[in-house]
């Protein structure tokens, strides 16, 4: 799905008079009503770049104007919050699926660094990089905290453990036939 | 240490163990029941002072004398903030607690937040953990249906709210004041102390930051008293006043190159060996371990002829590791060169420095870039000097930094580069037998390019 798609998801009527506006009254309304919940609104910048996140999938410069505006903060605050955290994509959104790899020692030590090459390999995609169909982002990570299961990669909400090639290809497969 | 019983993992096998009802069947919330009906913040507090509990985050400063930092007249709100923020690489205890056993985690957090006189709870949890994330939001919300949480908590007056906030994957955020920083919608970048977090912390308020399995401890303190704690674990040396003792069950995590990956319970002071061969089947593929890092890869290296080391608080000290740190023990096999160990340990702190205090963050950048140098048979003998020099000059023990990362990022470095020395230079002079002593400056690299001598 494009960012155009996942704005034109919502209601009709929530983007309507709202001409160029990036994020929808839901979304607004959302993010004024987290305010309630902490003493500062300048604390709500991070449940607002996630929540712009997981509807946009990056959070264009434009919204980071409009959160600011919501929080009564100058947007380059916000900024500098978006920009201190690796996790937040902002020049374009990520693909349908997002995969974190983890790297770090336990991982390391069965193999993680291998089956993230074989992944990027097989998927067809440089380290970091989202495939030509948009459907898959894969990056590293650092300690998924799963290392029972390691190696391990977080696909989505979905932690996959064990992993192996012949693990890679199952993944890989499922989401062919889900598509 | 046979009749141990484990109770932080106790329900952790039962299918519905994450709901409130499966909870209260096996007597959950009735500590806190009692606790509100019969006991005041302060007499729960002295309850989990005299426990000698030590906070299970890392740093093992006692939870009860944190709690009594907190200024006695504040007529302002007092801010709990639960520290799920776990990232340490090789830690996952928390996320056992939080996915299989949400209600125990909450139950803690209320009567930790009871005894501290806390309103709101703010329940800070990294980014990675989607699963503990719903879990403890599905909790929360059957906290407040069931009136564990919320105005006038089961008829005693007391109130309280929690708010679960979630990280954006940032190792730094599990620093207290980082997190706090953080919480606020800010860059995650620790304050300098004083002014303790007790003493002023989330928005200016006084504020206690706790673990997750800290304030899991907590609720079995109250349930079973302070003496039963004390039964567990390793007593206070009576020659050293400032010993606070090693007493309670722990959580160990043990990964790498274990035959059964695994998190356990047992009473601190279990040995790295003890973990290893009886709780996690043994090395792996029938190998010999080679070394192991003690609790999460900031604490640094024992060798294999260490693992008598017991992991309590004082343990790994006295083996030059830092501390016990999250007791998550990674096991390394015979096979691990240890400048690929090292080169992923530095990897990961030259990532995750927050980048305010320079010696920190030019350390780890640097100390990457040697170990690049020295994996891709540029390594020279003098840079093995170089990267004790860094190890030895940044954190917070040399005082050149505000938090502890560089201590954490400094140990690995001192410990592998001091106890495989011999391993390393034998790697330099392998890769790079012409140049190894030449003191000449080394043309700067591609580093894209640089790949490991095999």
């Amino acid at each position: 799905m494009s960012d155009t798609e996942v704005m034109a998801s919502g209601p009709a009527d929530e983007t309507a008079g709202d001409g160029d506006r990036c994020l929808t009254p839901a979304m607004r309304q959302e993010i004024e009503q987290l305010c309630r919940k902490y003493p500062r609104k300048q604390a709500v910048t991070l449940p607002a770049l996630h929540l712009v996140h997981e509807k946009l999938r990056h959070v264009p410069r434009r919204a980071v104007v409009e959160i600011a505006e919501l929080l009564e903060l100058s947007p380059a605050e916000v900024q500098d919050t978006l920009s201190f955290y690796g996790f937040f994509k902002q020049d374009a959104p990520h693909g349908d699926c997002r995969v974190w790899v983890c790297r770090s020692i336990s991982c390391a030590l069965r193999g993680g660094e291998d089956v993230f090459q074989y992944f990027c390999r097989r998927a067809q995609v440089e380290p970091g990089q989202t495939t030509a169909d948009g459907s898959l982002t894969i990056e590293v990570a650092e300690c998924l905290g799963a290392c029972e299961q390691a190696p391990c990669m977080l696909a989505g909400n979905e932690l996959i453990g064990d992993l192996t090639e012949a693990a890679i290809d199952r993944f890989l497969k499922q989401r062919e036939a889900d598509s | 240490m046979s009749d141990f019983e484990p109770v932080l993992l106790a329900r952790i096998d039962r299918p519905e163990s994450h709901r409130r009802s499966d909870y209260e069947a096996t007597g959950g919330y009735a500590t806190l029941r009692r606790a509100l009906q019969s006991m005041t913040p302060e007499e729960v507090r002295d309850e989990v002072r005299e426990s000698n509990l030590r906070g299970r985050g890392g740093a093992g400063f006692p939870t009860g004398l944190k709690w009594t930092f907190l200024p006695a007249d504040h007529d302002g709100p007092i801010y709990f903030c639960l520290n799920a923020d776990e990232s340490e690489p090789g830690t996952f205890n928390n996320r056992i607690l939080m996915e299989h056993d949400p209600h125990q985690v909450l139950e803690g957090l209320i009567l930790s937040c009871f005894a501290t006189r806390s309103t709101t709870a703010y329940f800070y949890m990294r980014y990675e953990y989607p699963r503990a994330w719903k879990r403890i939001n599905d909790a929360v919300a059957e906290c407040y249906e069931a009136g564990y949480l919320g105005q006038d908590i089961l008829g005693s007056g007391y109130s309280l709210d929690v708010v679960t906030h979630r990280g954006a994957a940032a190792y730094i955020c599990g620093e207290e004041t980082g997190l706090i920083e953080s919480l606020e919608g800010k860059r995650a970048w620790p304050r300098i102390k004083p002014p303790f977090p007790a003493v002023q912390g989330a928005f200016g308020m006084p504020t206690v930051v706790n673990n997750v399995e800290t304030v899991a401890c907590v609720k079995h303190i109250v349930e079973r008293g302070a003496d039963w704690f004390k039964s567990i674990g390793v007593p206070a040396d009576p020659n050293d006043p400032r010993d606070a003792g090693s007493y309670g069950p722990k959580l160990y995590c043990v990964s790498g190159h274990v035959e059964n990956p695994c998190c356990i319970e047992a009473p601190l002071g279990l040995t790295v060996a003890e973990l290893i061969e009886d709780h996690a089947g043994g090395v792996w593929k029938g190998r010999r371990a080679k070394a192991a890092i003690p609790g999460g890869i900031s604490m640094g290296l024992l060798t294999a002829s260490e693992f008598d080391c017991p992991l309590d608080f004082k343990g790994p000290g006295r083996y030059g590791c830092l501390g016990l740190g999250t007791a998550a023990v990674v096991v390394l096999d015979e096979t691990v060169s240890m400048v690929d160990f090292l080169h992923n340990s530095c990897r990961f702190f030259a990532h995750e420095s927050c980048g305010q205090c320079t010696p920190c963050r030019e350390g780890t950048a640097w100390s990457l870039r040697l170990l690049e140098r020295i994996r891709a048979g540029r390594g020279r003998l003098q840079d093995l000097e170089l990267l004790l020099q860094i190890g030895d000059s940044i954190g917070i023990m040399p005082g050149t930094t505000i938090c502890g990362l560089a201590d954490g990022a400094a140990w690995p470095i001192k410990n592998a580069v001091r106890k495989f020395r011999s391993e390393f230079e034998d790697y330099i002079r392998r890769t790079n037998p012409d140049g190894y002593d030449v003191t000449d400056p080394v043309p700067a690299l591609d580093w894209q390019a640089t790949t490991p001598v095999p």
